[in-house]
């Protein structure tokens, strides 16, 4: 088994993934569906006029509507794979071409949906954040990491029962540090502290996203095998 | 004999800390006072812990290359027995602080972090609970022990030296030298954890053999 993967035949199992979700559109659009359905469901709840809303719990609302809008996307990336389709993959990519086009493709989906997800809460819920480029940069650097952690997770869940029970209860504790962090740093943008406050949150962030990383990788071709 | 001498030297080692960490002089602080004596408890748990669940990430490894049974039947103890000591080092903190602090749980970041960890390894267990065909359960789980080992990482050692805590040897740098250990105190404190991280191995491969037996049994 060897380390090393191809990059030329990498960007065409994005391109393809990206294609068929294209083609389909049908991931895309029920998670859209289903992010703002629940965007609606939270603004009707509280029932308060736009820019009312508490700046922490509205900085905590938005991060929880986008982990379990992803948890939802992701999931779909192993568990929903059919049989024919696992041969075929199987037999023509390397593990890690599989992995890290699979994160790569989720990241692109998560980068699109938290975009979308914030345009459209801030719509409807108002805009507290008085440093909008730190707040997207948390929204790039967050969905990415969470994107890593619940592909590997959803990989490993996908091979158990009721598998998708199984892709919360896995994934959720693993992903609160990254989540934690995230949180501070979007605080710190909501309320417009200094920019190099944030720089070692960023960091913290960056770090771990790459320890997650770099595992994920190492271990997915053993997880491939079975 | 020749095998069991650290089981005799556990054994002279926890009697000289459990009468040692009740009986000796400690030194008086402000608030702690006779609470001090939790560092001979509560600290080596935690040390234990980690050791334990370092050990059984370890096997993980060791099964991943390998594919002997052996490994996965060592790595599940050792985390099921890890995490018995997390569980003990959480309600021994709970004690401490509810004398201290005035509450049980109190929201600390270490307390937190600490709940979040058992939470972290509980999934483990489900997860093994879940997959039915042997071969592809030790597998999987030794994939999700690995990684919710470095996961961990970051949440026990990085985190909660961003926050305050209340927590001793908070405020930066959460080392255990926050009582000024005077050389009172470590000569308990430092027999204690060698002791406890003795006995979870000593538990752990007693395990092992139990579930030796029950595995040749099935076969």
């Amino acid at each position: 088994m060897s380390y090393l993967f191809n990059v030329k035949q990498l960007l065409s199992f994005v391109v393809k993934e990206i294609r068929l979700e294209w083609r389909s559109r049908y991931a895309i659009n029920g998670i859209v569906l289903y992010l703002i359905s629940t965007i609606f469901i939270c603004y009707l709840s509280f029932n308060v006029r736009s820019d009312a809303l508490n700046p922490v719990i509205w900085n905590v609302l938005f991060w929880i509507i986008i982990l379990f809008s992803l948890v939802n996307a992701v999931a779909k990336s192993f568990i929903q794979e059919t049989e024919g389709s696992f041969l075929y993959l199987y037999w023509t990519h390397s593990p890690q071409t599989l992995i890290v086009g699979r994160t790569i493709y989720n990241g692109l989906l998560m980068l699109i949906l938290g975009s979308v997800g914030f345009v459209i809460y801030s719509l409807v819920l108002g805009n507290p954040v008085q440093d909008l480029l730190i707040f997207f940069l948390v929204i790039v650097l967050g969905t990415l990491g969470l994107s890593f952690t619940m592909t590997m997770v959803s990989a490993i869940a996908s091979k158990a029962r009721n598998s998708n029970t199984l892709m919360a209860i896995l994934s959720f504790p693993i992903v609160l540090p990254m989540l934690l962090m995230i949180i501070k740093i979007s605080k710190n943008a909501i309320s417009g502290v200094e920019r190099a406050a944030s720089l070692d949150d960023f960091l913290v962030l960056g770090a771990i996203n790459a320890l997650v990383g770099a595992a994920s990788y190492l271990l997915f071709p053993y997880l491939w095998r079975s | 004999m020749k095998k069991s001498w650290w089981k005799v030297l556990t054994v002279i080692i926890l009697v000289y800390v459990v009468a040692g960490g009740l009986l000796f002089d400690v030194p008086r602080l402000h608030l702690l006072n006779e609470t001090i004596r939790a560092l001979y408890f509560h600290v080596p748990m935690w040390f234990g812990m980690i050791i334990l669940l370092t050990a059984s990430a370890v096997f993980s490894i060791r099964y991943l290359q390998t594919g002997q049974n052996e490994f996965d039947t060592r790595a599940i103890e050792f985390a099921n027995v890890g995490i018995a000591f997390g569980a003990f080092g959480i309600l021994t903190g709970m004690l401490w602080a509810q004398f201290t602090w005035g509450q049980w749980w109190s929201g600390d970041p270490k307390q937190n972090a600490s709940a979040i960890a058992l939470l972290i390894y509980f999934a483990y267990f489900v997860l093994r609970g879940s997959l039915e065909d042997a071969d592809q359960r030790a597998r999987i789980s030794a994939v999700y022990n690995i990684f919710a080992f470095a996961a961990l990482i970051p949440l026990l050692f990085i985190l909660p030296r961003l926050t305050d805590s209340l927590h001793p040897g908070n405020g930066g740098n959460p080392g255990f030298n926050a009582y000024d250990l005077d050389s009172r105190l470590r000569m308990t404190f430092y027999p204690a954890v060698v002791g406890w991280t003795l006995l979870g191995i000593w538990i752990t491969s007693v395990r092992i053999r139990i579930r030796r037996l029950f595995l040749n049994q099935e076969i």
